[in-house]
């Protein structure tokens, strides 16, 4: 495992469907190592935003990670430079095994000469994956037959395993409880010692907790940006968040300093 | 690293023993697949020929050669989950080759085939037959012609992002094209008659009932060599890539893969297995024509693994092979219905059996324990999607 720790920088990323524009001009950056959660309404861009950065929609712009510009790859080559996510809807491989969920998410860089050969025992990166996230004793259970939290911290880990140095996880404690979103919580924290974490998440107790910075993105731009503390404090992100109307065209209150 | 994500259901309940296959340690998996190769040998070389009328081996010796396409199948669509309804394609392809050759080898050294003297205007052999005079070039090019064919097609197709649907509404086309240029290319393919009357294969003469034999037993361990490639490719990293392709292509991509490159390797590896299986199919019968290789044995080749059941090794093979019997029996009993039950048959496997008669099997052997596959599992999949 490489020890190099990237920051991820977008400027002016801009995406448009049929005249409609989801995301428009976001620029942030992310430090090598943060843990980052992106909120806001509904609609905000937030998912789109992912998509970008991983190839799977087109966008005008910048997406830097590392020294190494993400836009204008397919998908399955931005994803060899690093950049893991997972989906809002679980998306294991449910008639394989844990084991062979992760052995497959290890693989990517693997020969053919490899591939067509069969596993002998359990690649050192896909043991260690196990246990850190929980699974060890679990790796022959069809992936299919594991409860949901269970889904998501094994779509962690083939993250883990993909040796991904930016983790784009699009609401990965939703529909946990209070002990999984804990797990949850304490293992994005393991996990950011060796990578770039991104989190969308609308769980406000879950950000409160493990949220290191915070974007809030509003009709595909930026709200506000900082810590917890100061987004919390932002009357534009109360407005937001409260429900009263807000141009996104028109220049923010005056209270901004 | 340590382990900080404790498992609350873990800790709470005692791991159920892992259910179905992966339960089994390797080495004895390899000791069930060689006994089961060892029985299936056994039955195939040993029994078969010694109950079943000469007449009654060459029909199974046709079966055989279904049941290799099936094989295929069995690897593109049940683990890859790319319906190919035209696998008559390669089969024909693989038969014309070998039938070429035969035809030629039959006329003799310079000499054109029967047919094309009946109703050809031809003084000489056309350029595209004469590198079937030899036996180098006819014999891999009944495995390699369809699976360069397979290569250039699955190429175009599966970086489009075609699939579902539309690939087998694409592979059945492309069967009816086929069939419609042999036809319409009758002074050198035979036309609707195909390439009939076959005589001899490579020296031995094929009405010979010991000859006969012979080809049973080259196609019979011909099968169960193209049985152990595919346990093979099933059971190797790739295999498990293959499925994970079937059931999230999208998910595969983004862990760094090209599915498409994933999906290409089944595809061309099943064009080989039918090509091989058209090749020995001509000695088996005698004639290879554009009936055999439509529209309707492209569907009648999927309806036998989709009964047998598509997924698994064994499945195809048996469904292939019960399948093609039943026509036989059946169709000679009630000539007009045999189609409408096949057609009845295939509707019932898909719609309440979609693991096939296979997944039958596996119900009874977890009795009690988690099904693995067809219907009760799918169910309640869909119940706990909407949960």
């Amino acid at each position: 495992m490489s020890e190099q720790l990237h920051g991820l920088s977008i400027r002016d990323l801009r995406v448009s469907f049929d005249g409609f524009t989801a995301v428009d001009g976001v620029s942030l950056d992310v430090a090598p190592g943060d843990i980052r959660f992106l909120i806001g309404p509904n609609g905000a861009g937030k998912t789109t935003l992912v998509d970008a950065v991983t190839g799977l929609v087109r966008a005008t712009g910048s997406v830097r990670f590392g020294d190494r510009e993400l836009l204008g790859r397919p998908v399955h080559r931005t994803s060899r430079l690093g950049v893991g996510r997972t989906f809002q809807t679980s998306t294991v491989f449910e008639e394989l095994t844990v084991l062979q969920n992760l052995d497959i998410a290890a693989g990517a860089r693997r020969s053919w000469a490899t591939l067509l050969r069969r596993r002998h025992g359990v690649p050192a990166e896909v043991a260690e994956a196990l246990d850190v996230i929980g699974l060890a004793g679990r790796a022959d259970q069809l992936a299919g037959t594991l409860a949901h939290g269970q889904k998501q911290w094994l779509e962690i880990g083939m993250l883990l395993v993909q040796d991904a140095r930016l983790l784009l996880l699009d609401e990965p404690v939703a529909g946990m409880s209070h002990e999984e979103r804990d797990a949850t919580g304490q293992l994005l924290e393991t996990v950011s010692q060796h990578r770039t974490v991104v989190v969308i998440e609308h769980d406000m107790d879950f950000l409160r907790r493990f949220a290191r910075t915070v974007t809030v993105l509003h009709a595909g731009q930026v709200l506000s940006e900082g810590t917890v503390a100061q987004v919390q404090a932002d009357p534009r992100v109360q407005e937001v968040y409260l429900g009263h109307p807000v141009d996104a065209g028109t220049a923010p209150t005056p209270t901004e300093a | 690293m340590t382990t900080v994500a404790r498992d609350p259901v873990t800790a709470a309940e005692p791991a159920p023993p892992p259910p179905g296959e992966p339960a089994a340690g390797p080495s004895r998996h390899r000791f069930r697949a060689a006994a089961g190769f060892a029985f299936g040998a056994a039955l195939l070389f040993a029994v078969a020929p010694l109950m079943l009328s000469d007449f009654r081996l060459s029909l199974l010796a046709k079966y055989l050669c279904v049941a290799m396409v099936a094989v295929g199948i069995g690897l593109a669509w049940g683990r890859g989950g790319m319906l190919a309804l035209g696998q008559g394609v390669f089969f024909g392809l693989g038969g014309y080759a070998m039938a070429m050759h035969l035809k030629l080898a039959d006329a003799g050294p310079g000499n054109m085939p029967d047919f094309m003297m009946l109703y050809g205007q031809l003084d000489e052999l056309p350029l595209w037959w004469r590198p079937f005079a030899s036996p180098w070039f006819a014999l891999p090019a009944t495995v390699l012609l369809p699976m360069a064919v397979a290569f250039v097609l699955g190429s175009l197709v599966f970086r489009r992002r075609v699939r579902g649907a539309y690939f087998a509404i694409l592979s059945q086309a492309l069967a009816a094209a086929m069939v419609i240029l042999l036809i319409g290319q009758q002074g050198t393919t035979g036309g609707t008659n195909g390439l009939t009357d076959i005589q001899g294969f490579f020296g031995y003469d094929l009405d010979d009932p010991v000859n006969q034999r012979m080809v049973y037993f080259i196609i019979a361990g011909t099968l169960l060599a193209l049985l152990a490639l595919a346990r093979h490719l099933m059971h190797s990293r790739y295999g498990e890539l293959l499925v994970a392709v079937r059931d999230g292509e999208e998910r595969v991509r983004f862990l760094g893969y090209d599915p498409a490159a994933v999906k290409l390797v089944a595809y061309v590896v099943a064009a080989g297995m039918a090509g091989l299986a058209g090749a020995l199919f001509v000695p088996a019968v005698g004639i290879i024509s554009p009936a055999l290789i439509g529209i309707v044995p492209s569907i009648e080749f999927v309806i036998g693994v989709a009964v047998g059941g598509r997924a698994t090794l064994l499945g195809p093979v048996l469904g292939a092979v019960a399948v093609a019997w039943a026509r036989t029996a059946l169709s000679e009993r009630f000539p007009g219905t045999w189609t409408y039950l096949q057609g009845l048959l295939f509707v019932v496997v898909v719609a309440f059996l979609p693991g096939g008669l296979a997944s039958l099997v596996g119900l009874a052997r977890r009795r009690g324990g988690e099904p693995r596959d067809g219907l009760l599992s799918r169910v309640r999949r869909r119940r706990a999607g909407t949960a």
